[in-house]
């Protein structure tokens, strides 16, 4: 009757080999490919690091110009653009400048990443059935998975360091980004859809006229999903490497320094506030004519 | 196109069936299995029997039908937007069925132009936008486009809304969008799908006579479907009633009010104001030929009852004589027949098959 009061398992010798094959045979294709893979996302680091440098080098109110001016003709409110100002005049005064730069700069191009390559992907699965069946349980994984999980892998390929960090908060971030994607366009009319093929629209004419013009809204609340995502994961990429406000928040955690956590949070909180509201009020505007047309 | 004359549309032994595997029971529907047998013992539904109608270049063909008859089954076979079962639908002599993914797109850009129930614009679009839809599909040249629909626009009646977005239109300016939008493809055939049934019935008047009046210039072939018979009449030159995905009658509106095939257009045509639809020479008696020149007041054939009644309102007691075009007499009518054929359905008829 052992059996029934503890599950039987594989056992333990052949668990261990079995993981330490993983491990090594994984290890293996990291000594070899390592580099190669390394110098795949030399491009990236160059982005990353020329984005940073463009929000530190920039003096502190020329961004805050150039910020509140995209704010500004993404919104067309004041109010807005006001909340982003007085934010970042808090930030600023409480020396946490530089840091948020990094962040700021880590999330765009978290962001643009994650457009460059969710967009396509969404776009194909809202074309098949079949892709959408393929892709939905990985989305499920790549949501579910606790993200200290996959750091292990691509620090073991990649290293300690902003690329590594970058790719782990991409991972994560990418999701919403393909799901709103795909459910956009399969939730474009099917009238309008049907007038297009009438006329004799091409797949690349209905793509760009008339599916991704009336999917932008869902589009763009994916793209704000995205960056709150992104927002959050700051204070876990900060643990390999990435610099920003995730790291001093990590001092504090080691060093119970309650203060200094709770002024870098409260700038986390404070830029995901201006990027959400801004983004939001984005998707409105778009939206603005697109309800059903009456009659 | 420029120096040949467009042929116009025929449809040949179309059928459609709807399922998984509608191929499997073409023979049977061919062999009389009914629409409700087929979807009782087999699952699938018969879109369309053996649907065959000629329709003349120049001219407005009606479809008519209750709701789920398949007449927007039938329109959407013109230009392949659904594919048929078996059949050939002709368009200026080129089978449609036949046709590669990428001629028919050529088909479709250039041949046809569709309008449809719920207007189908582009709500991210404004109106003007939207009206060169159809050209910028083609390729065509950016200022070119916007001067053809600037004068569609225009002609159509909606100057001045050019940078409105639709959800900022009433439903029958949408569709005067949705009318500029495929006149501005300048194609030979106008696909109409119940293209005013969403609109109010002054607003629908309105925009027959919009249709009516573009037509003495345009000269389209145009297919129109409703499931109103007074519109039915009012704009097709020819009309085919639909039932259960069968044609049940074809012929002009005099044909149809005069002589229903059958109880179920006899019921449509019930309630129709007969006076606007039956000319003059459906109730008149008709003369021996060659009787002598005409004596009294005359009145010319094509004439409809209620237009007669009302030329006539003044006239002298007594006999009318009809004439046609040159003025040769066709045949006497008096004012009582004028009046007993409006209000009479059952003695028009006997008269006109007599
Ligand atoms: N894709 C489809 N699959 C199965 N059955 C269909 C499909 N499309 C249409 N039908 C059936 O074909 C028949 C004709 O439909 P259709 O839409 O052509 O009717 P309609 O005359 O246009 O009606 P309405 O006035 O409501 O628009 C109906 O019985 C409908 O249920
Ligand atoms: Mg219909």
């Amino acid at each position: 009757m052992d059996w029934f009061y503890t599950f039987p398992h594989m056992n333990d010798d052949m668990l261990r080999d079995l993981k330490k094959t993983i491990d090594e045979g994984f290890r293996g294709f990291t000594r070899s490919y390592g580099d190669v893979i390394e110098s795949l996302f030399t491009p990236l680091q160059h982005f990353l690091i020329s984005a940073e440098r463009f929000m530190l080098k920039t003096p502190w109110p020329i961004i805050t110009l150039l910020i509140l001016a995209i704010a500004y003709a993404a919104t067309r409110s004041l109010r807005i653009v006001a909340g982003c100002l007085v934010t970042l005049l808090l930030i600023g005064y409480f020396d946490m400048w530089e840091d948020t730069m990094r962040t700021v700069s880590m999330i765009f191009v978290c962001t643009v990443l994650s457009i460059v390559i969710g967009l396509p992907i969404g776009i194909l699965m809202a074309r098949s059935n079949r892709m959408q069946r393929i892709v939905n349980p990985i989305l499920d994984v790549m949501q579910t998975m606790p993200s200290f999980v996959y750091l292990i892998p691509v620090v073991m390929l990649l290293g300690i360091g902003k690329v590594p960090g970058l790719i782990a908060v991409v991972i994560y971030a990418i999701p919403p980004m393909i799901r709103l994607t795909d459910l956009g366009i399969r939730l474009v009319d099917k009238d309008v859809l049907e007038a297009a093929d009438a006329f004799g629209a091409d797949n690349r004419q209905k793509l760009f006229k008339v599916q991704l013009p009336l999917a932008l809204p869902t589009i763009m609340a994916g793209i704000n999903q995205t960056i709150m995502m992104a927002l959050a994961m700051v204070v876990i990429a900060s643990m390999i490497g990435v610099q920003g406000l995730g790291q001093p928040v990590l001092k504090a955690i080691a060093n119970q320094y309650f203060t200094l956590g709770i002024f870098n949070g409260m700038a986390i909180v404070g830029i995901a506030i201006m990027f959400d509201r801004v983004s939001q009020a984005y998707g409105k505007r778009l939206q603005k004519h697109r309800e059903i047309a009456h009659g | 196109m420029a120096d040949h004359a467009f042929g116009g549309i025929r449809i040949r032994n179309l059928y459609k069936i709807f399922g998984s595997n509608p191929g499997a029971y073409v023979e049977a529907v061919r062999n009389g299995l009914t629409k409700t047998e087929l979807n009782v013992k087999y699952g699938h539904v018969l879109g369309l029997r053996d649907i065959n109608i000629d329709m003349p270049s120049g001219s407005i063909q009606v479809i008519m039908g209750l709701s789920g008859s398949g007449k927007s089954t039938l329109i959407r076979h013109i230009n392949r937007l659904i594919d048929p079962t078996a059949g050939e639908v002709l368009v200026d002599g080129t089978d449609v069925v036949k046709m590669s993914e990428t001629e028919l797109r050529t088909f479709r850009r250039q041949e046809t132009a569709m309008v449809f129930q719920k207007f189908a614009l582009l709500p991210h679009r404004t109106v003007l936008d939207n009206t060169v839809f159809g050209l910028e599909l083609q390729g065509v040249g950016r200022a070119q486009r916007i001067d053809t629909a600037m004068r569609w626009l225009e002609r159509v009646g909606l100057k001045g809304f050019e940078q409105k977005y639709p959800n900022q239109l009433s439903g029958g300016m949408q569709q005067r969008v949705g009318l500029a939008r495929a006149l501005a493809n300048d194609a030979p055939v106008l696909l109409m799908d119940e293209a005013y049934s969403a609109l109010d019935p002054l607003i629908r008047t309105d925009m027959q006579t919009v249709l009516l009046d573009l037509q003495k210039e345009i000269r389209k072939t145009i297919v129109f479907i409703t499931h109103d018979l007074d519109e039915a009449l009012r704009l097709g030159d020819q009309i085919a009633i639909l039932r259960d995905g069968e044609v049940i009658q074809q012929g002009t509106s005099q044909d149809i009010v005069l002589r229903p095939a059958d109880d179920y257009v006899a019921n449509f045509v019930k309630e129709v104001n007969r006076g606007r639809v039956v000319h003059v020479e459906a109730v008149m008696t008709p003369l021996a030929p060659g009787n002598g020149a005409p004596h009294g007041p005359t009145i010319a054939a094509g004439v409809t009852i209620e237009e007669a009644v009302r030329l006539l309102a003044s006239a002298p007691e007594g006999d009318i004589t009809v004439v046609d075009a040159t003025g040769k007499p066709l045949g006497r009518v008096t004012f009582r027949q004028l009046a007993g054929a409006m209000v009479n359905a059952q003695e028009t008829g006997h008269r006109a098959v007599a």
